[in-house]
């Protein structure tokens, strides 16, 4: 077992056992701190298989904003984990099979899958001269560029709908012009004059 | 030598997870977000598996774009969740039925 073999393992069962904890966790909190364990272990493994950028992206944007956001949120709410349990756990295994059945469907289908990647082509094959960074620039600016402006779309979208939907119309940093308020005011009801004594002040 | 039958089959048991979480915490709208955002992993798992071991870049392009699509599902959806709790002080997913779909 290489030195290689050893640390995929290694990574991958930090990786399932914080999964695990994510999902099965009562503290939504903890659940959250064992979703960012996992994220940065899937980081490692993604610098394993020899894609820096995108592990680094992961822990950017994963551990940076989407992880954050979601302590953010169950902070805010605070949420307890206090609900009643006697109905799930009922069922719990229940549960635990249906999903051990579609693991072992997936294995079954992929063990005897007759899909073949014998005649493939290599459309944007990796050059191992320049680093990962520049060959997914190289690819993402030139040929990827519409997606790319897309998934930028999408996330402007998303920021303008987050924004719509948590903003209070009370609150709302916007002020707007009322013209016909503002033609039908007069001079006498808006300005006045007033004599100050020295040495007194103003009730206004 | 690390194969892509390993990393395969760690998204699959990764993304099996996922499904048995939103299983299993169907009360709490946060831990089924969660679970989708590890589904999600599971897939650019298996993206950049098959793009490492394969030596085509698309697959880690395209993962970019998986993890855009996530990071924009959970904002809308937190976003949803914290107007949903302002609205009505819980967000046990069996009492969302207001809309009566």
């Amino acid at each position: 077992m290489t030195l290689q073999l050893g640390l995929f393992y290694l990574f991958s069962a930090v990786l399932l056992v914080s999964a695990l904890a994510v999902v099965s966790t009562r503290n939504t909190v903890y659940s959250v701190l064992f979703l960012i364990l996992s994220f940065v272990n899937a980081a490692c493994l993604f610098i394993l298989s020899g894609s820096e950028y995108l592990a680094m992206l992961l822990i950017v944007v994963y551990v940076g904003a989407i992880a954050v956001l979601f302590l953010f949120v169950v902070m805010m709410l605070n949420v307890d984990g206090g609900f009643e349990q006697n109905q799930v756990s009922r069922k719990r295994p229940l549960m635990m099979m249906i999903s051990l059945v579609l693991m072992a469907e997936i294995f079954i289908v992929s063990k005897f899958s007759s899909v073949k990647f014998y005649e493939k082509t290599n459309l944007y094959p990796i050059d191992s001269k320049i680093s990962n960074v520049s060959a997914i620039g190289n690819v993402l600016y030139t040929d990827f560029v519409l997606p790319f402006q897309m998934a930028g779309a999408i996330l402007f979208v998303a920021m303008i709908g987050a924004i719509v939907l948590t903003i209070k119309d009370e609150n709302r940093l916007l002020k707007k012009q009322n013209i016909s308020n503002q033609v039908l005011r007069s001079r006498q009801e808006s300005v006045e004059m007033v004599k100050v004594k020295s040495g007194q002040n103003l009730d206004i | 030598m690390i194969q892509t039958i390993h990393f395969v089959t760690l998204a699959t048991i990764l993304f099996c997870i996922g499904i048995s979480g939103i299983f299993l915490n169907r009360k709490n709208v946060i831990s089924l977000l969660m679970s989708i955002e590890l589904m999600l992993l599971a897939i650019n798992i298996n993206f950049v598996a098959f793009s490492t071991q394969m030596h085509d870049l698309v697959g880690q392009v395209f993962a970019i774009f998986v993890l855009t699509v996530a990071g924009a599902e959970a904002a809308i959806g937190l976003a949803i969740l914290v107007t949903y709790f302002n609205h009505s002080k819980d967000i046990e997913v069996s009492n969302i039925s207001s809309m009566k779909g």
